[in-house]
């Protein structure tokens, strides 16, 4: 069995983002870009199924500019067997990528599709879910424990909802998006990154793939939260209290 | 607690097949009619989902709102009859029972909904983008303003910056609202006199192709007597400096003292001081109490986008430099194993 896992580059997730000035987006050039914290997660899930001689390849796959291709190289240093590239110009809404995943499913034909529960940068949460109704498959979202059963072709996920943990089963094919904590990734070796670098990387265009990039959504502004004012630093626990009862009346 | 019917009922929502058979449904109609998915749980509708009835509410001043619940038996059917009566504006409520409930999404889609809404827990967002996939247009996640129909304001980037989208597509418009974003008053208006019609939705008529390709298994729930965290007054969260899970007791007994809902940092769920859903954060739970108090969080910024709209933040911690300072109210530069037992010997009962 083959598993396809979908990885995303953003903001590295300890940059304090800035906005544009013209409100056009977040500012993007020049600040540190790395694969998003939740697919690193899906990636390593892969892998490890791999390793447990549950599945026979991983396929990374990347959509977006070309330079995308670094965050391919990073997963396939992780351990990807290969990736695939499809590259576009413009921003890509959750949908496009759910429906260019599909198409991209079709050509691979994976038993299984991981990704992350959602990218740190659009916040969006959609992706995996999209796809997976597209491809009328079964989805896992939030997943924190992933058992695949080879022999009877099922995967049991437990799935990190409000108010505790649900177990489901899922016949495959199947789609997965992962939780934090699902499990921690390793970090790529010096050996692997060189190995990394003769990997065969193969670049779709979404004509390739018959898929039209359109969206129904268009960004109006982008803006910054409001700032909260300046708080005080007390000095002991009963001026607290004090503030608490008189000043906020919130106890 | 859930009753074992209610659990039933829940596990069925949320699984995949329930959003498989959503039809396409063309008819955009110029008018605004919404369409709000609730959860229920133990023959009650949950508070997100007023949240979400509040959010349609504000689309439009002449927005029909229907209800849909799913589940099966008699919880279901209670939790009907208090959605019926939980707001005045709503104006039908859908009711899917089914044992099997195999496809409970599909029906009430002939009416042609503008609107779909849902809160945004771990429910909605299973559930919503499948649909909205299957209808082919673009859902908008965690909406916190509505300012005129097809116009939202969403956070992005862990809530360091907001972005205003407008959806230009044709078809009905999927949304999933943050709940802190359209408070309810905590006393429901239970006027019965209000009460909408109930109308079963008929499920014979849908086909079964992605039935049984998921299965429920079991559902593991933190027995908790404390309010829920998503909807709490006063939150008190604690952070890695506890060091302990016995050391977390202390913010409980605080929280019992506030009747407060207990929060954590991800460290300390990693750390296996506390379950995972008490984690607040950019990937936990959004909360927005009236007061917020954090007792050894330092405040990075994927905790911070959980919290940053309490009305009210405290903080203590020993480190005067932690970003959290930046955001609280109220600072105290401290011990947390001083400072908590002071305040829980100094801290007035809550009634």
């Amino acid at each position: 069995m083959k598993i396809m896992v979908a990885i995303k580059r953003v903001v590295d997730y300890a940059v304090k983002i800035r906005v544009k000035s013209d409100k056009s987006g977040v500012e993007t050039q020049n600040v540190k870009m790395s694969m998003n914290p939740f697919c690193e997660i899906a990636l390593e899930e892969a892998l490890r199924i791999k390793e447990a001689g549950m599945a026979s390849e991983v396929v990374a796959v990347t959509m977006g500019l070309k330079q995308c291709v670094d965050t391919l190289r990073t997963g396939l240093a992780m351990g990807a067997d290969r990736g695939i590239h499809v590259e576009t110009g413009g921003p890509l809404y959750p949908l496009s990528v759910a429906k260019l995943l599909r198409a991209l499913v079709e050509v691979e034909k994976p038993g299984l599709l991981i990704l992350g529960k959602q990218a740190i940068d659009d916040d969006c949460n959609q992706t995996g879910q999209m796809v997976a109704g597209l491809l009328n498959w079964p989805q896992g979202t939030f997943a924190s424990k992933v058992v695949l059963d080879k022999e009877k072709q099922v995967v049991t996920v437990d799935r990190e909802v409000d108010g505790g943990l649900e177990t489901l089963c899922l016949d495959l094919p199947a789609v997965i998006t992962t939780d934090l904590r699902l499990n921690q990734p390793r970090y790529a070796t010096l050996p692997n990154i060189m190995k990394a670098k003769s990997k065969a990387i193969k670049k779709f265009s979404p004509e390739d793939l018959n898929v039209e990039i359109k969206s129904d959504i268009e960004e109006v502004q982008v803006t910054e939260p409001p700032k909260r004012k300046a708080g005080v630093i007390l000095s002991s626990v009963d001026e607290l209290i004090d503030k608490l009862k008189n000043e906020a009346r919130v106890i | 607690m859930a009753s074992v019917a209610a659990l039933r009922a829940l596990r069925k929502r949320i699984s995949p097949s329930f959003t498989s058979r959503i039809i396409a449904f063309t008819s955009n109609s110029r008018s605004i009619s919404t369409l709000v998915l609730a959860e229920h749980e133990g023959g009650a509708i949950k508070p997100q989902s007023v949240s979400a009835v509040k959010a349609a509410k504000s689309l439009s001043n002449d927005n029909p709102i229907s209800l849909l619940l799913a589940g099966s038996g008699s919880a279901l059917h209670e939790a009907a009859a208090n959605a019926a009566s939980c707001d005045p504006s709503v104006s039908e409520v859908l009711v899917a029972d089914s044992d099997e409930f195999s496809h409970p999404l599909a029906e009430p889609w002939k009416g042609g909904y503008s609107h779909v809404i849902t809160a945004s827990g771990s429910f909605g967002k299973n559930i919503l983008p499948r649909a909205a996939a299957l209808l082919d247009v673009s859902p908008i996640t965690d909406v916190i303003e509505i300012s005129d129909p097809h116009l939202f304001v969403r956070p992005i980037y862990a809530g360091n910056a907001l972005c205003t989208v407008r959806y230009t597509g044709a078809g009905p418009c999927l949304l999933t609202v943050r709940s802190t974003s359209f408070p309810v008053p905590s006393i429901l208006a239970n006027s019965k006199s209000n009460e909408a019609p109930i109308t079963q939705v008929d499920l014979s008529t849908f086909g079964e192709d992605s039935v049984g390709k998921s299965r429920y298994v079991k559902h593991t729930s933190q027995d908790t007597e404390r309010p829920d965290l998503g909807n709490a007054r006063v939150v008190v969260t604690g952070g890695r400096a506890l060091k302990s899970a016995e050391n977390f007791k202390m913010i409980e007994k605080l929280a019992e003292k506030l009747a407060a809902a207990v929060g954590a940092t991800r460290a300390a769920v990693d750390a296996g001081y506390v379950p995972n859903d008490l984690q607040v954060g950019q990937t936990g739970k959004i909360v927005a109490p009236e007061l917020y108090m954090a007792f050894g969080v330092s405040g990075a910024i994927q905790h911070l986008a959980g919290m940053r709209d309490s009305k009210v933040i405290v903080a203590v911690n020993k480190d005067a430099e932690a970003p959290i300072f930046q955001v609280a109210d109220y600072g105290l530069v401290g011990d947390i194993f001083e400072v908590i037992p002071e305040l829980l010997e100094k801290l007035p009962e809550t009634k």
